[in-house]
């Protein structure tokens, strides 16, 4: 679709969301009457400006379902996502939120090449978290055969990958990790004894040079799938030229600020994204502060569409840590690492204060196929990591080597920082 | 080639580490002729040359340690002042560099060995069979 027919109708379904919300939820006509702003102030695309954010606190004050704009009965699903601080989030779903998620991954996953005669291994959690059912209905309507596996019980994943010759798997990137391993612990080579080309990897930040280092050690496709729970449940995908998650603009309205001041940031420029919903209704978002931080490309992309596109998640504002002043996001932590090979791709940020002063610790798995028992190159070894790190952070970090496998693995989301800290 | 292989071991800091590799050679019927830990901080080497390398390296790997196999020179001193001075000497005057060097007397022989790990092994064999430094071979580390 030309941009600016994409742009009309992402202008009549603004004005339309904006005229349901304040029709049907207390709590939008009470936020748009402190904001001084009313619906038909909403003429065009622009005047989104005018409207209030939303943000995570909005949802922990009106739990559970004080931002939900339809009656219950109208919800044909709940989602719930455990906040690791405070409530949990409650998502309703009518059935044509279901069908817009399900639609919204079915392009997605089209782009990247799947269709019939597929078989999608998830390797997502069922059940109250998104990932799981999300990957699994967007999967069946284009087609695919669906393996739902399920976060956990990796052999099986490994066994049945190749018993039933998935050709695609969607999980978060580490646990995918975590199945190479096991797989080369079993004797089973991914490259070689099984049939997978794709992988869909998401719920957490990750890096190209985790990429580049899954696609390398197992030659398959990896690509990256955006979607938080707030917004449905992983929508949006990389296509297959890998540059950047096209997020559907019939469906999603969105902008990237700056979280100081809230104001709009140029494409290219590195902010907080800010989505709007535009054909969701049980649970719409105005202007919700999704509180990733990415860049946003409104560039024709290669491969003809032209639906806006995000650029990796470079990290959460609240998984950012400031560590003397200076702002750290883990997956820079991560992008270093993934460059040197002597050290593994499990990593954790150890973050203590000692005195007045914050002190961060890498910890890094010295490989096998690298060991050397020389002191000295060991001692190099960890010093050039620490130089790097300084160069990327601008921060001294300690690193400490450790043996293989001690860095806790994880199932879902890694824990890659222990903030010691106490306030 | 009268290099013998020696093992190395990757270790963190942390109590009971040792104690698990040693138990772990033991159960397995390995012994250990003689051992050394290097360390660094957070980190240690521990280095060690076993009556059986190939079982040792493995029962230690499937163990689930961090392991390396070196070659080395297993060096008999004499016993008489001055018998390290003289390899050491003997090496530097032939740009042998030792990485790093560990003895330890043996029990039937009652005779002072010197472990060795130097950046050139052909040349530090032949410099030293031609100064009179007899080296043992694997045979006669796997019999002490
Ligand atoms: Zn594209």
């Amino acid at each position: 679709m030309p941009v600016e027919d994409l742009h009309k109708l992402q202008e009549d379904r603004l004005k339309s969301l904006v005229r349901f919300v304040y029709a049907h939820s207390a709590f939008y006509r009470q936020r748009f009457k402190e904001a001084g702003v009313a619906p038909d102030d909403i003429k065009g695309l622009s005047d989104v400006t005018k409207l209030p954010f939303t943000t995570k606190l909005d949802l922990r004050d009106t739990y559970p379902t004080g931002m939900f704009c339809l009656p219950k009965n109208w919800v044909v699903r709940y989602h719930i996502s455990s906040g690791t601080t405070g409530k949990s989030t409650v998502v309703g779903y009518t059935q044509g939120d279901i069908e817009m998620w399900s639609e919204s991954l079915a392009r997605a996953l089209t782009s990247v090449g799947l269709g019939r005669g597929d078989v999608m291994q998830v390797g997502y959690g069922y059940g109250l978290f998104t990932g799981g059912l999300g990957l699994h209905y967007g999967s069946e309507r284009i087609g695919a055969t669906v393996l739902p596996l399920g976060a956990g019980n990796t052999k099986r994943h490994i066994e049945l990958m190749q018993d039933l010759g998935s050709t695609a798997i969607a999980c978060t990137p580490s646990y995918f990790l975590y199945i190479n391993e096991v797989a080369q612990e079993m004797g089973v080579s991914i490259r070689d004894d099984t049939k997978l080309k794709t992988g869909v990897f998401g719920a957490e930040p990750w890096s190209d040079e985790t990429r580049k280092r899954i696609e390398d050690s197992t030659g398959i496709k990896a690509y990256d799938v955006y979607g938080t729970s707030e917004m449905s449940g992983p929508l949006c995908t990389e296509c297959h030229r890998q540059d950047g998650i096209h997020i559907w603009a019939d469906l999603f309205l969105i902008e990237v600020i700056d979280p100081k001041t809230g104001e709009q940031v140029e494409d290219g420029e590195r902010g907080e994204l800010v989505v709007t919903t535009l054909d969701k209704w049980a649970f719409p978002l105005v202007r919700y502060r999704m509180r990733d931080i990415t860049i946003l490309n409104s560039e024709p992309c290669e491969c003809g569409r032209t639906h806006p596109r995000i650029m990796r998640i470079l990290g959460r504002t609240d998984d950012m840590i400031v560590v003397r002043g200076i702002n750290v996001f883990p997956s820079q932590v991560e992008s270093v690492l993934m460059t040197i090979p002597e050290v593994g791709e499990h990593y954790q940020i150890i973050v203590d204060r000692k005195g007045p002063l914050d002190v961060m610790t890498v910890k890094v798995e010295v490989t096998e196929a690298t060991f050397s028992d020389k002191i000295a190159d060991l001692m190099s070894l960890s010093k050039r990591v620490s130089g790097e790190l300084k160069d990327v952070l601008n921060l001294t970090a300690g690193v400490e080597l450790v043996e293989p496998g001690t860095v806790p693995r994880s199932m879902g989301k890694a824990q890659h920082v222990i903030d010691k800290r106490k306030v | 080639m009268v290099a013998i292989k020696q093992i190395s071991i990757f270790m963190e800091n942390k109590p009971g580490r040792l104690v698990r590799a040693a138990k772990t050679l033991s159960d397995a019927n390995v012994n250990m002729r003689a051992l050394t830990i290097a360390e660094a901080g957070d980190f240690g080497v521990v280095r060690m040359v076993v009556d059986d390398t190939e079982k040792g390296y493995r029962v230690l790997r499937d163990a689930g340690f961090t392991v390396s196999e070196t070659d080395v020179l297993a060096v008999e001193i004499k016993d008489t002042p001055g018998g390290l001075y003289e390899i050491a000497k003997t090496l530097g005057e032939n740009n042998v560099n030792m990485d790093y060097a560990y003895a330890f007397v043996t029990a039937k022989a009652k005779q002072a060995m010197l472990i060795l790990r130097v950046d050139d092994l052909k040349r530090a064999t032949q410099v030293l069979t031609a100064a009179g430094v007899r080296m043992a071979t694997r045979e006669e580390i796997q019999r002490i």
